[in-house]
């Protein structure tokens, strides 16, 4: 499961997407919308938006290379799009696997890599009414 | 005449996120960028950093010749998560 999705994330359904009975360790991350930036500024949301099809081939690049480097894993990662509050999530990827250290380490693998390649933007706004496009550090 | 699309910062100061843009035949991304500069010079600030996909594969050289109907699509640093 790879989807650039404009409505509330369901992390369950990522969760169901990717286990198998032969998995043993289910690691779920979920990026959610925190009340303040980076440099302390008080935020009210964020807006999110991405060139779909480039952002999930980087997805399915990304899937692919976690598989190269950690075995038999399999990850779903769905990211959210438009306007989002505090405390919705953002981003949800689940990785599962027969032991939970290839989940882990692939789980925050995809994290990473989604956050400084994939094709999706966020924009700050802050309670003064000004609003940032926030560039993740590579 | 291609297609271009622009996000973030790139889609607010070129004022649309999807338009079409007349080119010369043979035009390459160094026309392209100066035809974008024509509706707005500010894009300059984020000419090191944007990158530029065609038909949806990031385009490394800039002498590559555009054609009619190309999507090109105008990329700042990303910010997903």
């Amino acid at each position: 499961m790879l989807r650039i999705v404009r409505d509330a994330i369901d992390p369950r359904a990522l969760e169901a997407a990717v286990r198998s009975d032969g998995d043993g360790g289910l690691v779920t991350f979920l990026g959610v919308v925190r009340e303040r930036a980076n440099d302390g500024r008080a935020v009210t949301g964020l807006s999110y938006e991405a060139h779909d099809e480039l952002a999930l081939a980087e997805f399915a690049t990304i899937v692919e290379e976690a598989r190269v480097r950690f075995g038999d894993v399999r990850i779903a990662i769905v990211h959210r799009v438009g306007e989002l509050g505090i405390g919705e999530t953002a981003v949800a990827i689940c990785a599962a696997s027969r032991h939970r250290a290839a989940a882990f380490d692939a789980c925050e693998y995809a994290i990473d890599e989604v956050k400084h390649r994939a094709a999706i933007w966020k924009k700050e706004h802050y309670t003064d009414g000004t609003g940032e496009w926030i560039a993740n550090e590579c | 005449m291609v297609r271009v699309r622009a996000f973030a910062r790139m889609r607010e100061l070129l004022e649309s996120g999807s338009f079409e843009l007349e080119l010369p035949a043979g035009a390459t991304l160094v026309e392209l960028w100066e035809a974008l500069r024509a509706r707005n010079r500010a894009i300059d600030a984020l000419a090191s950093s944007t990158r530029i996909a065609r038909n949806g594969r990031v385009a490394a050289l800039l002498n590559v010749r555009l054609e009619a109907g190309d999507e090109i699509a105008l990329l700042p640093p990303v910010g997903g998560g």
